[in-house]
């Protein structure tokens, strides 16, 4: 039998194409994720084990106990546990590190990088004054307050060189520092397109921890000192609660770890992407082999009349199954082995610079994709083969064409409405509960699945709709209806293909935009003030800032945020410090209960959610431990609905402002008296020194950051499901190209009494374009109705929530799908247009 | 121009106009060792208002000499006209309107689109052309065939012979100028083939069409008013007024002459 087989599939390569494309692509999918993560994931940890060459043993702060003592307190590293460090027994050398934002303005005054990876350190020379982390390519080491020296990636993007005045920032106001070198290093964060710029030791642990103060100190182990002997010798001498010390190749391994944690983290969502892919390749194959079985049924019976039994039938389609799939498998393999090698010269040519190392292809990685291929591709086939297996053995001598059976639909609707309904039933009900995840999740999967096993029922009303607009393309259009409606479960298997695709990504356009909606919402409506002055990376401002607005002319009210830690009974809670006087001017918060009144002296407003959580009224006074360990009391004057700008327990920053170690403001909020205008904008950034680390935001900008987010993840998400859509567009060309071969003794006998070729091609393209269509409506309806009931679930915590239908982007999906469906039938088409039509009359 | 080229060919007298005419007409598939000549330079008319049968033994060429006339083929040599028209060096196009418009046909299996009910079969080449058919030649032709109670039934509701008579129907209903039948009775029982060819034999006497059958069965032939013999490419023999006998002993002298020489 397993020649049959292997001659079946050698007689329909052509028609097996599209199958093993499809079956390739979803393989070289799942082969290109797996092959590209542990690629980057090994480069990455060979990385982080270099970037610990020069770390015997770290000590670092250990944060305390937060039940007792100052809450939130960091004890820092000084130099005289530094110097002791460097003296124990064993120890080659001890460097003290800080480190910390640092904004680094380019040529125009603009920030260079986007805000999170971009670092500042300290040079720490060695004995023999140099730092043997940072070896300089030009210039020397930075001295003093003034100068700084700039990593050779940066420098060169810039085009800064040594000598020349570069703006700076670090915590607010501008620093005009000297550029004194130009250094390389293998630092991960500029490996990865950050920059990094080092000051000298004082002037760094000004600048990022306590005078004296450092964040971590990496001890060298001299030549015959193991690294646990190091450390043990240095836990003598640390003090009690204050540091810990941990050896370099345990903080290799952690970090090994955490690099491993996030790859499994992006593994895994890729393969779930690979997976849909490989699902709706489920219905190509499927459809393939019943058309197969269809097809050769005088051959199988043929098989059954000279003995075969009819569990060799079935196995001899299962055999034919596993040869597409195994051939698909290796093809997509090796696609995937390309596509992971080319990703990551894509990555490298983006700039997102990855570290270097060989490509890694695991024999786990083989085996998978291999294994994937051929039992998808064995499984799709299960269904035929056992039809296969039916087919009696008189049906060889029968010349005439067997209908096949309809009654079987009965059943498969009855199922398909009763898992549709039930469903739909579960979806409904979990919006309504607080907490439906898993209800609705269920529900999901079984509506698609009851909608699945209803398409062919569906297909017939829906496809009818479009006969009005079909009818305008005279006889090629009303044979391509009645076409695309002969057989429903092929039309049926080719739409769901389509369908899948299309349902997840309008559902989540539909999310995506309405949370979007609701965040922006969120951000903006409870904004009263004009603009929002931050640093660009997020890290505290300078107070100055705050200051240097309030003075300006133009501003009517402003306020900083401040986050002060606090104890209340045993739990930490951040306060939050504003400027009482203008903190009405500045947002606009809905009160629950109480109001805002004048926030001075002990009084503080909640939000909604810590107030019931603690079960406080306007009116509870809260014992609060600040964080200098000062005991005090606040009283509640009003509960509003919080939101992500503004939570918490809000109070005067009069109140809180002695009890602050170091006062940095988080955001500084600005009403100004002519509103948002570019000029207004204009005279903030100048007052302000023309910051690159500062970030002035309006409103609008606001929204903009938001959209661009959603967008960014929007965009990444279509990408991914573009592959699921590929995959069902091979089946729209599978499906077509073996309907018209089905067909071919009609299409003959249309050209022959007169339909020309054109006439044939518009038929073919129509019945795509119905079919196409069919696949797209259901999706995006689908789409809809998940995004709606997933947005009901979300409004529950996000209370500004709104469904937003995007109308515009839904028409584009639907056009989507037409141009899926008139190129689909490029080529069948084109083949149905040049049969021999004597060939095909002939032919029996 | 003569009418006929054959010496001894009677009509039915009511005409004697030429629905299409083969002059030297020649057929070669293939190219140098693999050159076979399917129609070596023939030469026929088929008359309006008559009923010819082409016959000839497996391999003569009559199914080819069928095609080419029909249009459906391309043409070697020679000219073949439908009408006035002259087929060789039609474009596609050119071609298949011809056959839209003024041809019809009656294949021996596969005649029928299975998604369309009898009615739209019948009317499928009105429709193709984008014309409305004319009422009252539709109803009488369908009463002629007799498909007046099944013409909302599907084509895998009807039997073969109901099939075939749907066939007719739908080449009888564009008053094409010829019918062509490609051995349409050939899937048929004795009792439905006799049927259908009644119908064609009919629409020849009583609505003046002209019918041209290839058939290799004698008592289909005997309907036809004509019978041309083909072989080996050529036309051997023309028998007017032909019976089922008449044309056994006829073939059988291909026969013998096939298997003595």
């Amino acid at each position: 039998m397993f020649r049959t087989a292997l001659r079946n599939v050698l007689a329909h390569k052509a028609r097996l194409l599209m199958t093993v494309l499809a079956v390739m692509l979803g393989v070289a999918f799942v082969s290109g994720t797996l092959v590209f993560t542990s690629t980057i994931s090994d480069a990455y940890q060979a990385s982080s084990q270099k970037g610990y060459d020069n770390v015997d043993v770290a000590i670092s702060p250990r944060s305390q106990d937060s039940h007792s003592g100052a809450p939130g307190a960091v004890p820092r590293l000084d130099q005289k546990l530094l110097d002791k460090a460097a003296k124990v027994p064993g120890a080659a050398s001890a460097t003290g590190t800080v480190s910390g934002f640092t904004a680094i303005a380019d040529k125009k005054g603009e920030l260079i990088g986007d805000g999170f990876s971009t670092l500042g350190g300290n040079y720490f020379p060695g004995k023999d004054g140099q730092d043997a982390r940072y070896p300089m390519r030009g210039g020397t080491a930075p001295k003093g307050p003034h100068e700084f020296a700039l990593d050779a990636h940066t420098a060169d993007k810039a085009g800064y060189k040594v000598g020349d005045t570069v703006r700076i920032s670090v915590d607010g106001p501008v620093r005009e520092q000297k550029l004194t070198g130009i250094f390389t290093t293998d630092d991960g964060t500029v490996a990865a397109g950050g920059s990094l710029a080092l000051f000298d030791t004082p002037t760094a642990q000004k600048l990022f921890a306590t005078p004296g103060g450092f964040s971590e100190i990496d001890v060298k182990a001299a030549a015959g000192t193991s690294q646990t002997a190091l450390k043990s010798a240095i836990d003598k001498v640390l003090p009690k609660d204050g540091a810990e010390a941990t050896t370099g190749k345990q903080l290799a391994d952690e970090q090994a770890k955490g690099i491993a944690q996030s790859m499994d983290g992006m593994k895994n969502g890729l393969l779930a992407f690979a997976g849909i892919a490989l699902f709706v390749g489920i219905f190509i194959i499927a459809n393939t082999f019943t058309m197969l079985v269809a097809q050769r049924t005088k051959e199988l019976a043929l098989l059954r009349a000279v003995g075969a039994s009819r569990r060799q039938v079935t196995r001899s389609v299962l055999l034919e199954a596993f040869v597409v799939g195994a051939v698909a498998a290796v093809a997509g393999l090796a696609a995937g082995i390309g596509i992971g090698a080319g990703l990551r010269a894509l990555m490298s040519s983006t700039g997102a610079t990855v570290p270097d190392g060989p490509l890694v292809i695991e024999p786990s990685t083989v085996l998978a994709s291999l294994l994937v291929g051929i039992v998808v591709t064995v499984l799709a086939a299960w269904l035929p083969g056992r039809r296969a297996a039916k087919i009696p053995p008189v049906a060889a001598m029968n010349s005439v064409h067997a209908t096949a059976t309809t009654k079987s639909l009965v059943v498969r609707n009855t199922i398909g409405a009763l898992f549709a309904g039930a469903g739909a039933a579960g979806v409904l009900v979990a919006t309504g509960m607080d907490d439906g995840k898993v209800v609705m999740g269920g529900g999901a999967v079984l509506l698609l699945i009851g909608v699945f096993v209803l398409t062919p029922l569906l297909s017939r009303p829906l496809i009818a709709l479009a006969s009005p607009v079909l009818r305008a393309f005279g006889i090629a259009g009303s044979l391509a209806r009645q076409n695309a409606v002969r057989n429903p479960r092929r039309t049926a298997a080719t739409a769901s293909a389509l369908m899948v695709g299309l349902t997840l990504i309008t559902g989540l356009t539909v999310i995506a935009g309405s949370v979007q909606k609701g965040i922006d919402k969120m951000a903006t409506d409870s904004l009263k003030a004009d603009y929002v002055v931050s640093m660009a990376s997020h890290t505290p401002l300078s107070p100055d800032v705050a200051k240097k607005i309030a003075g300006l002319g133009e501003v009517t009210a402003s306020s900083p945020l401040r986050n002060s830690p606090s104890r209340i009974g045993t739990d930490t809670a951040y306060l939050t410090g504003v400027n009482g006087k203008d903190f009405g001017k500045l947002t606009r918060l809905d009160f629950t209960k109480g109001s805002l009144g004048e926030l001075r002296g002990d009084r503080a407003v909640v939000d909604d959610v810590t107030a019931k959580e603690k079960g406080w009224q306007p009116g509870s006074r809260i014992p609060v431990t600040y964080e200098d360990g000062k005991k005090g009391t606040l009283t509640v004057s009003g509960v509003y609905q919080g939101n992500q700008m503004i939570n918490g327990i809000v109070l005067d920053n009069a109140t809180l402002a002695p009890h602050q170690k170091q006062i940095t403001d988080m955001q500084v909020m600005v009403k100004t008296a002519g509103g948002p205008t570019d000029a207004t904008k204009d005279s903030l950034v100048k007052a302000l020194g023309k910051n690159p680390a500062i970030s002035i935001a309006d409103k609008q900008d606001v929204s903009d950051g938001i959209a661009k987010m959603f967008n960014l993840m929007l965009n990444m998400l279509y990408g991914l499901l573009a592959m699921a859509v590929i995959v069902a567009v091979l089946g729209v060309i599978n499906t077509l190209a073996m309907s018209v071969f089905e067909r071919s003794q009609e299409i003959g006998m249309l050209r022959a009494i007169g339909l020309d070729r054109r006439g044939i091609k518009r038929m073919v393209r129509l019945e795509s374009l119905v079919i196409s269509l069919f696949g797209g409506v259901l999706g995006i309806g689908l789409g809809v109705f998940f995004g709606w009931a997933a947005g009901e679930l979300i409004g529950g915590s996000l209370s500004t929530y709104e469904l937003v239908l995007p109308w515009g982007r839904m028409g584009i999906f639907l056009a989507m799908a037409a141009l899926v469906g008139v190129l689909a039938a490029l080529w069948p088409a084109r083949r149905a247009a040049r049969l021999n039509m004597l060939a095909a009359i002939k032919a029996e | 121009m003569t009418t006929t080229t054959h010496s001894g060919v009677s009509t039915t007298g009511h005409a004697t106009a030429v629905a299409a005419r083969a002059t030297d007409l020649t057929k070669v598939y293939g190219q140098g060792e693999t050159k076979v000549v399917a129609l070596d330079a023939v030469s026929v008319d088929f008359r309006q208002a008559q009923f010819t049968a082409i016959m000839g033994p497996s391999g003569s060429g009559k199914s080819t000499l069928m095609h080419c006339m029909a249009g459906l083929d391309t043409i070697s040599g020679g000219s073949a006209r439908i009408g006035d028209i002259e087929l060789t060096g039609l474009k596609d196009k050119k071609l298949t309107q011809l056959r839209r418009d003024k041809i019809g046909f009656i294949f021996q299996a596969f005649n029928l689109l299975p998604t369309l009910n009898a009615l739209e079969n019948i009317t499928l080449p009105m429709d193709i052309a984008g014309r409305k058919p004319d009422r009252a030649w539709l109803d009488r032709v369908v009463e002629t065939v007799g498909l007046a109670g099944r013409l909302k039934h599907r084509p895998s509701e009807l039997s073969g012979g109901q099939q075939q008579r749907v066939a007719v129907a739908r080449a009888l209903a564009s008053r094409p100028e010829i019918i062509f039948a490609d051995e349409p009775t050939g899937n048929l029982d004795s009792r439905s083939g006799a049927e259908v060819l009644g119908f064609l034999r009919n629409s020849v006497r009583e609505l003046g069409q002209t019918v041209v059958m290839v058939t290799h069965d004698p008592v289909a032939a005997s309907y036809a008013d004509r019978v041309v013999f083909l072989a080996d490419g050529r036309i051997v023999d023309d028998m007017p007024n032909p019976t089922a006998d008449m044309v056994l002993e006829r073939m059988k002298g291909f026969d013998a002459k096939g298997r003595t020489s």
